[in-house]
C-alpha cells in the first residue's frame, strides 16, 4: 500500500468510536481494523454470520469454517456470535449498524454511491452491498480520489448504476477527508503534502471549502 | 414413542432431483457448501436446473461443477466475484443468472419456508434491482413487493445430525443451511457426523428435523471442504 494509501486507512481508523457495531466492506476497509489497539471497545458484523470478527489468520491457523465476507479466514472473541443470513441480515436492514466503511466506484455530490457494477466490464453481483449502504446508520467511503486512468470518482452525478440513493454521509480519500452535506461536498482535512487546489482540481464537483484553517492526517 | 429414521446414503438421496427442478444449496464461500451432494448430482445428472446459491463457489469447486457439466439453465444468487467461470457462463448467455440483494434472497427463502407469499422491503429503491417489481404504499411509506422463494429439493450441509434428521451448523458454516431446510418439498442434508437418537441434546438443534427428509453422513471429508489456499 502507498504511503498516501496508508495515512487514508489510519485517518478512517478515527472514524470508529467505542461501543459502535461496525460492518467493513471488503478490500481497503478491511485493513481500517489493523489501526485499532487490540482492547478496542468495537463489535464487527459480517454478512455471512458473525458479531464480533476476531483477528484474521493465517491459512496453517484458519478454521476452515470461519470466513468473513470476504472470504478471509477470521477467528472469534469472547462473546462473538455465529447467526444465519437472514437474522445477519435483519440486523442490517433494522439498523442495527452504527457504521459501514465501502468501498466506491463513484460518490456524488448528493452522497449516491456507485460501487458495484460496471456495465460490460464487472458485473459479479451485488453481495450485501445494497443494505450495508442503504441501511446502516453512517456510511463512509474509503477510496483513492480518482481512478487509475486520474479522472475524479466524485462527481456531480455517478454514472454508473447506484448501488443506494443518497446514503454517504463521508469520504476519505488519498488526498482529503470530504463530508456530503445539503449542498455537496465539503473539504474536511488535507492529506500532508497535498494542497487544496490540487484537491479541487482532483474533485468533478463543487467542493466547498472552509475559511479556517483545516486540520491534515 | 420413537423418532422417525430418516438416514440415507448420499448417492439414494440425490435420485429425488429431477430434470428441470429448483435445487437451493446452502453455503456461503466453502462454510456450509455441500460438496459432495453436489458431486453426487453432477454424476445423477439432473439437467435444466434453476440453482439458488449465495454464490458459485470457485472455478472447479462446489456449484462449478454443475455449471461445467452443463445441468444449469438458471442461477438465482447475490455474487459471483470469485468465480470468473460463472461470469463468463452469465456473460456469454449460456446460463440465466438473476441477482438478488443478498438479505433479501435470504429472507425471500426464509418466507418461502415460513408459508408467506412474500414480504414488503424498501432495499433497493433508486437502483436497478428494483426494476419490474411490483411498488406498494404502506403505512405512507413505499415499498417493494419481494416474492417468496421455495424449491423442489434444498441440499444442506451440517457439521452434526441425528437419524431422525435434526441438524447443527458451525461458525460461519450456518448461512443459508437452516433457511433453505425450511423451503424446499425435499430436503437432503449431508453431516459430517450423524448420531443416534439423543445425540443431539435439544437445546443444542439449529434445524429441526421435522424439516429434513433425508440425512446422510460424510466420509473422509474431498479437499474442497479444506482451507482455500491463495
Amino acid at each position: 500500500m502507498s504511503n498516501a494509501k496508508e495515512r487514508m486507512v489510519v485517518r478512517a481508523a478515527r472514524e470508529l468510536q467505542p461501543g459502535m457495531v461496525v460492518n467493513l466492506g471488503i478490500g481497503l476497509p478491511t485493513k481500517v481494523v489493523n489501526h485499532l489497539p487490540a482492547d478496542f471497545p468495537v463489535c464487527l458484523h459480517t454478512e455471512n454470520g458473525l458479531a464480533g470478527i476476531g483477528p484474521t489468520l493465517p491459512s496453517d491457523q484458519a478454521n476452515r469454517n470461519l470466513i468473513d465476507a470476504g472470504g478471509a479466514y477470521v477467528s472469534t472473541i469472547p462473546g462473538s456470535a455465529f447467526f444465519d443470513s437472514a437474522t445477519s441480515f435483519a440486523l442490517v436492514r433494522s439498523g442495527r449498524l452504527d457504521l459501514t466503511m465501502l468501498g466506491a466506484f463513484e460518490v456524488a455530490a448528493n452522497g449516491d454511491l456507485a460501487n458495484w457494477k460496471i456495465p460490460g466490464k464487472f458485473s459479479p453481483g451485488v453481495g450485501g452491498g445494497i443494505e450495508l449502504a442503504q441501511k446502516a446508520q453512517r456510511v463512509a467511503v474509503l477510496t483513492t480520489h480518482t481512478d487509475r486512468a486520474g479522472n475524479p470518482k466524485l462527481k456531480e452525478r455517478c454514472s454508473l448504476p447506484l448501488t443506494a440513493q443518497a446514503c454517504v454521509a463521508r469520504i476519505f480519500t488519498d488526498m482529503a477527508v470530504i463530508d456530503v452535506e445539503a449542498n455537496g461536498f465539503t473539504l474536511v482535512e488535507t492529506a500532508q503534502g497535498v494542497s487544496v487546489a490540487e484537491i479541487i482540481d482532483a474533485t468533478g464537483a463543487a467542493l466547498r471549502v472552509p475559511d479556517t484553517e483545516l486540520p491534515k492526517f | 414413542m420413537k423418532l422417525p429414521d430418516k438416514q440415507s446414503s448420499i448417492e439414494e438421496a440425490i435420485i429425488h432431483v429431477k430434470d428441470g427442478d429448483t435445487v437451493m444449496l446452502g453455503g456461503f464461500g466453502v462454510p456450509g457448501t455441500p460438496f459432495a451432494l453436489i458431486r453426487a448430482l453432477v454424476q445423477h445428472g439432473a439437467r435444466n436446473l434453476t440453482i439458488v446459491k449465495n454464490d458459485a463457489n470457485e472455478p472447479n469447486m462446489g456449484v462449478d461443477h454443475l455449471l461445467q457439466s452443463g445441468l444449469v439453465a438458471r442461477l438465482i444468487t447475490t455474487h459471483l466475484g470469485l468465480n470468473a467461470h460463472a461470469i463468463g457462463l452469465m456473460n456469454s448467455g449460456q446460463i440465466d443468472v438473476e441477482f438478488n440483494a443478498q438479505g433479501i434472497l435470504a429472507e425471500r427463502i426464509r418466507a418461502g419456508g415460513a408459508g408467506l407469499g412474500g414480504f414488503l422491503s424498501d432495499i433497493g429503491i433508486g437502483t436497478e434491482l428494483a426494476e419490474g417489481k411490483q411498488v406498494i404504499e404502506q403505512g405512507g411509506k413505499t415499498y417493494l413487493v419481494e416474492p417468496a422463494l421455495r424449491a423442489d429439493v434444498a441440499l444442506l450441509h451440517a457439521d452434526r445430525a441425528d437419524s431422525f434428521g435434526n441438524l447443527a451448523y458451525v461458525a460461519t458454516a450456518r448461512n443459508f443451511n437452516p433457511l433453505m431446510a425450511m423451503a424446499a418439498d425435499c430436503v437432503i442434508a449431508e453431516a459430517e457426523a450423524v448420531f443416534p437418537l439423543g445425540g443431539l441434546a435439544a437445546d443444542d438443534i439449529h434445524t429441526s428435523g421435522v424439516f429434513v427428509d433425508h440425512v446422510a453422513k460424510l466420509g473422509a471429508l474431498s479437499k474442497e471442504y479444506a482451507v482455500v489456499q491463495r
